[in-house]
């Protein structure tokens, strides 16, 4: 396993999410001999070229052939590989859904899918390649551990954890060229497990992907307000850190989720589906994509448009935080 | 190949399947579990390699059904050749059984794969005849797939891939019993020339008699090419053996009662 460092952090973030799976993936490669990776077509896209050319005989670019590509993935994962299979989100996760279904979630394969510039990182290729109900229909599929990482040093923890993952997963890939880094040191990065980034006694920011770093932008914001938040890396949407959450409903009097996927389905939906049994959980405010196919553009006009920056975050916590207090 | 012996392991599916399908008391994919009967006798009784002690073993042959609704003749076949005991047998469609009507991998019971939505056999079968060849476990792969089946596209990708990684251990066998759900295939969807679809998709391909087991055999244990996938489209009749549910629809899901039953018997047991 590779030492995260300010150096690689920095190197990864400015070749994106990207080329750094493609680094990941071929630097796990080598710890990994049965590893092995599926592409349709999409190899240049999602930064395999130098694993295909490294490591020729563990590549199958299996065409323009989703659905066929989940199921060959499967059948060498039956026969003992470790297989990462990559296409864009909706291709992989709504185009081969039952295939999914039947292989990684019903037969529990050994398959990882990986979908490459999952939410609105694909900018002005538009709705038919965005990601926005990917991560909603793989929780729903028993069986299938759904990651998706910080950043990209977060990227090569996941690549590396997932390898060593005995199970079906669906790694969710968002952010371009230029990410923002959460991670400058190596951690503790286990699936399943969040992770505590700040400490604050007010609120509590659930957030995976992007919206991590966000999240941390967020609370500088709301520090200058007076409000003190957590913020935490839920990086594994399933199983969902209920542990974590245990926490943050005592200690909390508004949990917000956030995410870069639509608001339903996603980690709200989780969040809310785990908290909403107990009497005492406060307020959940859900922030995510809505609920409609979205406008192209840049990815930072994208996220601005549909308020999933740190300043228009943070606008609509303080909005709800300054209700919850007048109730009280 | 003794035909005979096969033969008479076909019938005494047949039987198997009648009884089954009797004691269950729900309707069942009777048509397309009997129109596999001798494909599944000629596999099972002599050609797949596989060891009844070690089921994990990883140079036994492969055999995916793809069409998983044929699980009277594969657990028929399965019990026949005793990966499954007859109390196992005899639980098929009761509460909580392993045995449904639809295949759930079960590696003890010689059950290779989970099954039941259509098109994605051979997608599998790919993987597993891939990983074979990169393992050098010199074993083969089987996948049967039905004639409607093949109205799924993610059929024709997998065609497609296996003849462009030259797949020569995997093994197509198509059980065109001529009907789907709905009817006769060619009033659903005509497949069209069928067999010259798969050549042109670069498979060797050759039709036989479904329920002749001597030909079935020598499809199924020779290649006229050396680096092609093969595909043998097996001719049969839906609901073969019991001459009123031969070509007759209304079996493709139905109940047995105890007046069809003997009837059906007294058939079989006059052969």
């Amino acid at each position: 396993m590779i030492e995260i460092s300010e150096k690689l952090s920095r190197q990864w973030s400015r070749i994106g999410s990207r080329a750094t799976f493609g680094q990941a993936i071929l630097m796990a490669a080598e710890s990994f001999p049965d590893l092995m990776v599926l592409s349709g077509d999409l190899g240049k896209s999602s930064g395999l070229d130098r694993f295909k050319n490294s490591y020729p005989d563990k590549f199958v670019n299996i065409g323009i052939a989703e659905q066929n590509m989940i199921g060959v993935a499967a059948g060498l994962a039956k026969e003992g590989y470790v297989v990462f299979a990559t296409s864009f989100a909706p291709f992989i996760t709504m185009r081969a859904a039952e295939q999914i279904r039947m292989n990684l979630g019903y037969m529990k394969l050994n398959v990882k899918a990986v979908s490459i510039g999952s939410g609105v990182s694909m900018t002005f290729l538009g709705n038919s390649h965005f990601g926005i109900e990917d991560a909603a229909v793989m929780r729903s599929i028993p069986n299938i551990t759904v990651v998706s990482p910080a950043d990209c040093a977060e990227i090569v923890k996941t690549v590396f954890a997932a390898a060593a993952h005995d199970g079906p997963m669906y790694i969710r890939l968002t952010g371009e060229v230029g990410n923002p880094i959460v991670y400058r040191e190596d951690y503790d990065f286990q699936i399943g497990k969040a992770i505590t980034l700040l400490k604050g006694d007010d609120l509590t920011i659930v957030a995976n992907g992007t919206m991590v770093h966000e999240a941390l932008e967020t609370a500088k914001i709301l520090k200058e307000r007076g409000i003190d938040a957590t913020v935490l890396n839920m990086h594994t949407l399933k199983p969902l850190d209920t542990d974590a959450l245990d926490k943050a409903i005592a200690n909390s009097n508004m949990i917000v989720s956030l995410e870069e996927h639509s608001i339903i389905g996603g980690l709200g939906s989780a969040i809310a589906e785990y908290t909403s049994k107990f009497s005492n959980s406060p307020p959940l405010l859900s922030l995510g994509l809505p609920d409609s196919f979205l406008d192209s553009g840049e990815y930072r006009y994208l996220l601005d448009k549909y308020g999933l920056v740190a300043e228009k975050i943070a606008e609509k916590i303080i909005e709800l935080n300054n209700q919850i207090k007048e109730m009280k | 190949m003794d035909t005979v012996k096969i033969d008479k392991m076909a019938l005494r599916m047949r039987k198997n399947i009648l009884d089954v399908s009797l004691s269950c008391k729900r309707s069942v994919h009777m048509g397309g579990g009997l129109s596999l009967v001798e494909i599944l006798a000629t596999l099972y009784g002599a050609v797949l390699k596989y060891d009844l002690h070690n089921p994990y073993w990883d140079e036994r042959d492969r055999f995916i059904l793809s069409k998983g609704h044929g699980v009277l003749g594969y657990f028929s076949a399965l019990h026949q050749v005793g990966f499954i005991d007859k109390d196992t047998f005899f639980s098929f469609q009761t509460n909580g059984s392993d045995l449904i009507a639809h295949p759930v991998m079960n590696l003890p019971l010689g059950i290779e794969s989970s099954n039941g939505s259509l098109g994605h056999g051979l997608s599998l079968g790919i993987g597993i005849a891939m990983a074979s060849r990169k393992k050098k476990t010199g074993n083969k792969t089987y996948v049967l797939l039905g004639d409607g089946e093949c109205n799924e596209g993610s059929v024709w990708e997998a065609i497609m891939a296996a003849a462009h990684y030259k797949l020569s251990d995997l093994v197509a066998i198509v059980d065109f019993n001529r009907f789907q759900s709905d009817g006769e295939s060619k009033t659903v969807i005509d497949s069209g020339k069928f067999l010259e679809k798969w050549q042109s998709f670069g498979w060797e391909a050759e039709e036989v008699d479904g329920h002749d087991v001597k030909q079935l055999y020598e499809a199924l244990t020779t290649k006229k090419t050396q680096d092609l996938p093969k595909v043998i489209i097996a001719h049969t009749v839906k609901g073969k053996g019991v001459s009123f549910m031969e070509s007759n629809n209304d079996w493709h899901h139905n109940r047995l009662t105890q007046a069809s039953y003997n009837n059906a018997m007294d058939e079989l047991e006059a052969l």
